[in-house]
């Protein structure tokens, strides 16, 4: 299980990246969207991938899960979903002002 | 524990949400901020002189002790850093009722204003890794708003490179804590000195040491400064004089508490990127200074020389070169929130943000000029000013860890610095007068503002004595971590 989330980070990571290299901006949020939850990812199997009830007194239960890294990831979530709004926002507003969404055209306009 | 370390946080937060609802009424989103800042200020100097009586305070959010809940810690480091904030963000405040425009101020301004705070605030005060993220992006978040308000083409341009930048640096971050909780399995950031104690550092925390120094780096400028210049240059100026006192101050804060508290115990290894970087940084920050002939320019380049010397301070990491450390950031704040403003009221003024158009201003606007002149003074360093004993401690803690090479690039940046500042000095109030017609601007208000804060500067250097035993008792946590710990663990 380890080695498929694994496998599922580097793959979030790599068209992240890819995404973000690229000259649209509306590709670049989706790149750093699909960054974030890569990172969200690798924090849950960096935690350690375990079996177990939900860490709540009184279920008799043998094992429980750790619930920190849960915490975390919903966490960062709320918050890379706020950036996120924020940046469609901001390119869309980038659009309709400079006229394009390509980085590279809005690099050479002048003020 | 202590339930006065919630109130710096508190305050502007709740102070932001009441803004909300008051959107149209400027004048009472005017009064509910200075209010607010100068309860701020209060608080922040209760809570220096409780330090200093009771040493260091700490609060367990929840009741949960630590390392299991969330826990707040204002040692004099923290509490210090929290009050220049206060006092210059308040400053700032002030400076904005005059300059920021009526426009702004009806789309939230002063809300996004007391957010960054509350970021700033709580990225100071939290013992907790994972929660300096969540006030990094508080803080962060506020700074993309305040950075694009306005909307004009300049503005939506960097701000598009500025959150970039920040989002890839802030999912690094996540993953050096995750990395963090893999390798010793806990966030409390007393406990994890404990656990990376015990663990003897090297191999992979070594690998998690530099991931953490990348992310805060790419935050404070330290030699990842490339965005700096041109996002910094984009906003209106009451907003670059807060980004430039406090944005980069809290990327050095997490800087200086990671590798003096948590990556202690591989020096060899740490120590010598963090040297190097310090001084590219200096190096690169003064020729940017010197190269470029515009106010906005110089005055950014300027923020990256001194981001250099602080941490070349926590380079030397002898306990002399980090009081240094500690008392030329408390400088810095001030000095550089000083420079901003004066900064807009000269492109005010002169109506061009480029030197080649400006001249003959010592005529018309004396105070703004030799205002200007003595905040250079202080910012190179020379005695009876506020940069002078921070320098002089950096400088002297350098040489007793043996880098003379480095001292000597130390004191060569002061050089540098001079340059460029002496020629916005030179070119913008001596020489002849343009011959266009100038702009009629009233600029009382503002100077009013600058002329408190250079008293500040002025006492701020006549008192470095008084203020040395609060910096010192700071420096004494941050060169032995065994008091920090102790305090947070001990209940």
């Amino acid at each position: 299980m380890e080695l498929l989330m694994a496998v599922a980070v580097g793959i979030l990571f790599t068209i992240g990246i890819y995404l973000i290299l690229s000259k649209s901006l509306l590709r670049i949020v989706l790149g750093t969207s699909l960054m974030t939850h890569g990172v969200h990812l690798l924090l849950l199997t960096m935690a350690g991938l375990k079996k177990g009830a939900a860490p709540v007194l009184g279920t008799g239960a043998d094992t429980y899960v750790d619930p920190l890294p849960q915490a975390l990831i919903l966490t960062s979530i709320v918050i890379s979903f706020g950036v996120t709004a924020f940046f469609f926002v901001l390119a869309y507003r980038s659009y309709q002002v400079l006229g394009t969404d390509e980085m590279d055209s809005i690099k050479e306009e002048k003020e | 524990m202590s339930n006065l370390l919630v109130l710096p946080i508190l305050i502007p937060l709740s102070t932001a949400v009441i803004l909300i609802f008051c959107k149209e009424k400027i004048r009472l989103q005017r009064g509910i901020s200075a209010v607010s800042g100068l309860l701020n200020i209060l608080t922040a100097l209760l809570l220096v002189s409780r330090v200093h009586t009771e040493g260091i305070q700490t609060l367990q959010m929840g009741g949960w002790m630590p390392p299991y809940g969330i826990v707040f810690v204002g040692d004099m480091f923290a509490v210090l850093l929290v009050m220049m904030a206060s006092l210059v963000s308040f400053a700032i405040l002030l400076y904005s009722f005059s300059s920021i425009g009526e426009k702004r101020e009806r789309y939230y301004y002063y809300t996004f204003f007391h957010f960054l705070l509350v970021g700033v605030y709580g990225s100071f005060l939290t013992g907790d890794i994972f929660n300096l993220f969540v006030f990094f992006e508080v803080m962060l978040i506020s700074s993309y708003a305040l950075i694009s308000l306005g909307g004009t083409r300049l503005q939506l341009r960097e701000t598009s490179k500025y959150l970039l930048i920040n989002i890839v640096s802030s999912t690094l971050f996540v993953a050096a804590v995750a990395y963090l909780y893999a390798a010793v399995g806990t966030l409390n950031m007393a406990h994890l000195s404990q656990r990376i104690a015990e663990a003897g550092q090297g191999g992979v925390l070594n690998v998690i040491a530099m991931l953490f120094l990348i992310v805060f780096s790419l935050k404070a400028g330290l030699f990842l400064f490339f965005w700096l210049p041109g996002s910094y240059s984009a906003p209106p100026f009451a907003v670059r004089a807060l980004f430039g006192a406090l944005l980069t101050k809290v990327g050095l804060y997490a800087i200086i508490r990671t590798f003096t508290l948590l990556f202690v115990n591989d020096t060899d290894f740490t120590q010598p990127w963090i040297t190097w970087m310090a001084v590219a940084t200096m190096i690169l920050g003064g020729l940017g200074a010197v190269a470029y002939n515009d106010i906005p320019r110089i005055l950014n380049y300027n923020v990256i020389v001194s981001v250099g010397f602080v941490i070349f301070g926590l380079a030397a990491g002898t306990p002399g070169s980090l009081n240094g450390a500690v008392f030329y950031l408390l400088h810095d704040m001030l000095a550089k929130a000083l420079m901003f403003m004066l900064g807009g009221m000269i492109i005010t003024a002169a109506g061009t943000e480029r030197l080649a158009g400006m001249g003959g201003m010592i005529k018309k606007y004396p105070l703004i000029g030799w205002m200007f002149f003595i905040l250079t003074l202080a910012l190179v360093g020379i005695p009876p000013l506020s940069g002078f004993a921070g320098k002089l401690l950096i400088i002297r803690g350098a040489l007793d860890a043996g880098m003379l090479a480095l001292s000597l690039i130390g004191l060569g940046s002061s050089f540098l610095v001079l340059y460029s500042l002496i020629k916005i000095f030179r070119l913008a109030f001596w020489g002849n007068e343009p011959e266009k017609e100038l702009p009629q601007v009233r600029l009382k208000h503002s100077s009013a503002v600058a002329a408190c804060l250079l008293v500040l500067v002025i006492l701020m250097g006549i008192g470095s004595e008084a203020i040395y035993t609060y910096v010192s008792q700071a420096g004494e946590v941050l060169s032995s971590p065994a008091l920090y710990i102790e305090s947070v663990m001990k209940e």
